[in-house]
């Protein structure tokens, strides 16, 4: 008995420097966003007070925050798809017995480890009106100069380009590993059989992917909602907010607003989102998977 | 293996194309950083190369002392995220103790609320500790990590139990048996999670322009999109070099250790 008490004590002890830590920059914090979406932002004149749920009738009545999440929703639904198709391709050509297959593949996972502001500064220069690569090639070809940043038309699916550039290379490793798990009896089976190689992807490789793929979706969600770093060297959520997303706004809310309880409405907001789009995306998904 | 299905020269040819577009952007960033700015956008293949652009960039920025911060905030992550998150997944993966199925479940709330979401709230918190641009604030909420614990835990859960008894029968303590039995036997998950931890913070970017204010703790990214800001007005191919300066240490361990780095990533990624 005594023994087993001991034993409490112990797993507590080692566990708490990770409970101390995480306890004090995710878990209070998120309750501290929670009871400071319920009062005003404070100032000299005006000290803080409780407020209600004003902050929460604020975010309907707020066209940019509006604009911020329709364009993370077309941001993510945009950057994923191609993203996780990319990806597949990927997989399946670094699977197969290429020639040259360790410099390919290297080459579709480099941009995976570059930094997002690295990234965005070279891209800049490729979408850089007139002087810029992709405009200097369009003139050149007889093409009109299109200020591709400037242009609430095109700027979003601009930055779309540059995730995709960057994830792709990113979920391929994942459904290399999940490629290289598959039993080669199911291939000799299926070429014994006569199958062609599309069936037999659309068979049996790709429905064996499916856990991956739920895996993917949910971290690539996740990723499309906390990526944000391009925005600050390339559009700063501009031009008129056509390309602003929910934590960039969230950002400025509070570092450029000083409205720190609006920024934490927000933010209540965001985390719910989040928690409602992963637990959909599992149930979802947990119905079509053929788990092995 | 034998391979059953061959694949076609079209797909041989397919595989290239594409990775010779997904390698443009950065070949295209080494032509304008090794070549003067009229190059830049001239694609003369007999173009003299210079270093010039390297040598100005490392001038006009504090580059050297971006380095040193990164450096820092990177090793001390890691570091304590082994030592921390060492400890607590033992804990969970060896010890059936009371709450400890709510308690993973709380810690791994963190997948999800990852730190960048809560800004806004970390900056209050790190103000009231005084932490506002140190290098100790940029990396503390990183240091205990949900992910980290979930990966030691499931692979310590792997180790036979009979190991960690005849340790203790040979006299070993705890921290010897974590030190001697668990630590060099999990050994391919500290290297892929260290990887995956490394290249995760030199690469970060919100929180640390949130938490630094000043040269002695601005990290690399910090420093380069300050350098980069088209107020600065420095030129392309100097941008271009400060852009590989800054990556070249990622850049040159990954080709390096392409495969370690790969696997890691898979690795991580699979448990």
């Amino acid at each position: 008995m005594f023994k087993n008490n001991l034993h409490h004590i112990y797993a507590w002890l080692l566990i708490s420097p990770a409970l101390i830590l995480m306890g004090t920059f995710t878990h209070i914090p998120s309750i501290l966003t929670l009871i400071s979406s319920f009062f005003s932002t404070g100032t000299k004149k005006f000290p803080s007070k409780f407020v209600g749920l004003e902050n929460y009738e604020l975010i309907f009545d707020d066209p940019i925050f509006l604009e911020a999440v329709l364009n993370n929703i077309w941001y993510a639904i945009a950057t994923i798809i191609p993203s996780i198709f990319l990806a597949i391709l990927m997989a399946l050509f670094v699977d197969s017995k290429l020639s040259g297959r360790a410099l390919v593949r290297m080459a579709y996972f480099t941009p995976t480890i570059l930094p997002m502001i690295a990234v965005s500064n070279i891209w800049l220069f490729f979408y850089t009106p007139e002087i810029g690569l992709i405009d200097q090639i369009a003139t050149n070809l007889g093409f009109n100069s299109q200020n591709w940043l400037g242009d609430k038309d095109t700027v979003l699916n601009c930055i779309i380009l540059i995730t995709i550039w960057k994830e792709a290379g990113f979920f391929m490793i994942f459904y290399l590993a999940a490629l290289q798990n598959i039993p080669p009896e199911l291939k000799e089976a299926a070429f014994l059989e006569g199958s062609s190689k599309f069936y037999f992807f659309r068979r049996i490789t790709f429905p064996l992917l499916m856990p991956i793929t739920l895996f993917v979706l949910v971290n690539a969600t996740l990723n499309s909602f906390k990526l944000v770093d391009h925005l600050f060297i390339l559009t700063k959520g501009g031009p008129d907010n056509a390309s602003n997303l929910i934590l960039y706004y969230i950002y400025e809310t509070a570092f450029s607003f000083l409205d720190s309880s609006y920024a934490a409405t927000l933010t209540i907001f965001l985390l719910f989102a989040l928690a409602i789009i992963s637990i959909v995306q599992f149930m979802f998904f947990d119905k079509r998977i053929h788990y092995r | 293996m034998k391979n059953y299905f061959n694949s076609t020269s079209i797909e041989y040819f397919a595989a290239w194309i594409l990775a010779l577009v997904w390698v443009s952007p950065l070949l295209y960033a080494f032509w304008a950083a090794f070549h003067t700015n009229e190059y830049a956008i001239n694609f003369e293949i007999l173009a003299p190369l210079t270093l010039s652009n390297f040598a100005e960039a490392w001038v006009q920025a504090p580059f050297a002392r971006y380095f040193l911060n990164t450096f820092l905030i990177v090793s001390s992550i890691l570091i304590v995220q082994f030592i921390v998150c060492t400890l607590a997944a033992y804990a969970f993966a060896r010890y059936e103790f009371f709450g400890n199925k709510i308690l993973f479940a709380i810690i791994l709330l963190q997948l999800m609320i990852v730190p960048e979401i809560l800004i806004v709230e970390n900056y209050n918190i790190m103000s009231k500790l005084n932490l506002v641009d140190t290098v100790l604030g940029v990396g503390l909420p990183y240091m205990a990590s949900a992910f980290g614990i979930f990966l030691l835990r499931q692979t310590f859960k792997s180790i036979p139990k009979e190991l960690e008894e005849a340790a203790r029968i040979e006299g070993c303590k705890l921290f010897g048996i974590l030190l001697r039995v668990y630590v060099p036997l999990a050994k391919p998950t500290y290297l892929a999670y260290g990887l995956v931890s490394v290249s995760y913070h030199w690469n970060n970017f919100l929180w640390p322009l949130v938490i630094t204010n000043s040269v002695n703790t601005r990290p690399l990214t910090v420093g380069l999109a300050i350098f980069g800001a088209p107020e600065s007005g420095v030129n392309w191919s100097i941008i271009s070099a400060a852009t590989l300066l800054s990556v070249s240490p990622l850049l040159l361990g990954f080709i390096l250790f392409q495969k370690q780095f790969i696997q890691s990533f898979m690795f991580a990624g699979i448990k």
